[in-house]
């Protein structure tokens, strides 16, 4: 499984549901396209896929993951490229199937043969502790921990930080996963009358380090409708450019991160309607 | 089933003490089983969905007839978790494994079977740790679980983690989920936390809930002991 390519598998993950994993997934990876880096982006929610949808390729989808790992389809037939980045492809789930279909020998087989293809394979995790979960980080080099300013969703990453220490291969090979954490959904004027946890009091509790901050924004769900991430869809909306910062962070630069603040927001969103 | 920690970086193996009933079972075996029947007869599930143990020293038994107990004992639904007592010769792959390292009461030092150096019983070493230090915290969902002494977590633990000590536990960061102190009867067990925001505090079977906590000692440093049968919670300055 070495690489000279030292291609990175990176799983987004939460514990919790809709708190903003495919849409991350998406718009990280197609920042991270458009920085000229091959990537794919590998949806691990068998049965219940989306990000075919988040990347409008859901017409498109012939194999998908779970026919690879049964070898019925051989991974470039199953792989589909975007039509807006070519550094972009997504490893569709399938849809008629359930997480049992995952096998660890054959999730290890495409993970290693995606390695050896791509600079940044981004696995979509799905809901939940179950397999489908745990397959989706089980080779991960590094977690993307997304998570909503809100205790449930807290709590839920703190457990899934609990496993990506224990249940992953390099965890059992006494190996770390570099974990960060993305905080999704802020909204500046909620935090601002404590109606939600603050940026301090999440990073205090889960003590990992931080990858970013995306604002909640109306450009999120416009993005997905149309079925293009939002990185794509509008670069100059306040998420799209805290994704794009995100990923300048995910590949090593020290860039800080601000916490988007009322002011901004109301800024940033008169400024996000002009640009549309 | 003692206090054996190995600790890579990240991943943890514990090895744990429960409670287990114990079955001591004389010869002739057949007469047992018939005072077992009695028994039975007055509280029939009583053992059911227990866990117990076989305590074989008294009796000297072949593979077959320890099959043919086991055997015997699951015919009342009385599952058998393993066994201890018995020579490693006897212990088929068919049967409970064996038990090492009973303590207790009725502490049996089995005589030595031949060792290699692989299976060197680390329970044995009598220079046991009187503590556990964490220096991760402690993540929902997760449980430690130190029976020996105290237990130190460096970090903060979660809302939905629990520790659980035999003696005192300190917890240098934020207390979110449980803790659970002197769980092996000892009472001077005490609970330190740099910050509380517990779900709950117990020593040894005295607890308390969040609700049942006053609001006062929230967000600051705290320490809980026993007075009498009272389980006292208060502010540190």
């Amino acid at each position: 499984m070495d690489n000279k390519k030292s291609a990175r598998v990176v799983v987004v993950t939460s514990g919790k549901g809709g708190v903003g994993k495919t849409t991350s997934t998406a718009a990280l990876g197609a920042a991270l396209a458009h920085s000229g880096d091959k990537v794919v982006v590998v949806d691990f929610d068998v049965g219940l896929r989306n990000l075919d949808l988040v990347l409008g390729a859901e017409r498109r989808v012939v194999f998908d993951l779970v026919n690879v790992i049964h070898g019925v389809a051989k991974l470039p037939q199953a792989l589909i490229r975007d039509k807006r980045l070519e550094n972009l492809h997504l490893l569709p789930a399938s849809q008629t199937r359930d997480k049992d279909a995952l096998t660890e020998d054959g999730v290890a087989k495409v993970i290693a043969e995606l390695r050896s293809k791509f600079d940044w394979i981004i696995c979509d995790s799905p809901a939940g502790i179950e397999r489908g979960a745990t397959m989706a980080m089980r080779y991960a080099d590094a977690a993307i921990i997304v998570t909503n300013p809100e205790v449930s969703s807290v709590r839920d990453s703190d457990r899934i930080i609990g496993l990506l220490d224990s249940k992953t291969e390099k965890a059992e090979r006494g190996e770390f996963v570099d974990k960060q954490l993305l905080i999704t959904r802020f909204h500046p004027w909620r935090a601002a009358r404590g109606e939600m946890l603050s940026i301090d009091d999440v990073l205090e509790i889960l003590s990992i380090p931080l990858l970013g901050i995306i604002p909640e924004s109306e450009e999120v769900l416009r993005a997905s409708n149309v079925g293009s991430p939002v990185t794509l869809n509008n670069p100059a909306s306040a998420p799209a450019r805290a994704y794009f910062d995100a990923v300048r962070r995910l590949k090593g630069e020290t860039i800080p991160v601000q916490v988007p603040s009322e002011s901004r927001g109301i800024f940033n969103k008169l400024f996000g309607r002009k640009a549309a | 089933m003692s206090s054996l920690i190995i600790q890579r970086q990240s991943l943890k193996f514990r090895a744990r003490n429960y409670m287990a009933f114990v079955f001591t079972p004389r010869a002739p075996i057949a007469e047992w089983l018939m005072d077992l029947d009695a028994t039975l007869e007055r509280s029939k599930n009583f053992f059911t969905g227990h866990a117990l143990a076989l305590d074989l020293s008294a009796v000297r038994l072949s593979p077959n007839g320890i099959a043919h107990l086991v055997a015997n004992l699951e015919e009342r639904n009385i599952r058998v978790l393993g066994i201890e007592g018995i020579e490693p010769n006897d212990a088929t792959p068919e049967l409970p494994p064996i038990l090492r390292g009973a303590r207790g009461v009725q502490d049996v030092e089995l005589r030595e079977p031949e060792t290699t150096a692989a299976s060197e019983n680390p329970v044995r070493t009598s220079e046991k740790p009187a503590s556990l230090l964490l220096e991760d915290p402690v993540r929902s969902g997760q449980s430690v679980a130190f029976i020996e002494g105290d237990v130190t977590v460096l970090g903060s633990v979660g809302s939905g983690a629990e520790v659980i000590a035999g003696g005192s536990i300190h917890i240098y960061g934020t207390l979110r989920g449980q803790a659970i102190a002197g769980v092996t009867g000892n009472r001077r067990a005490r609970i330190f936390c740099h910050r509380f925001e517990a779900e709950l505090l117990a020593i040894g079977s005295h607890y308390k809930t969040a609700d049942e906590i006053e609001d006062s000692v929230h967000n600051g440093p705290v320490q809980a002991w026993l007075d009498g049968n009272t389980l006292k919670i208060s502010a540190m300055h």
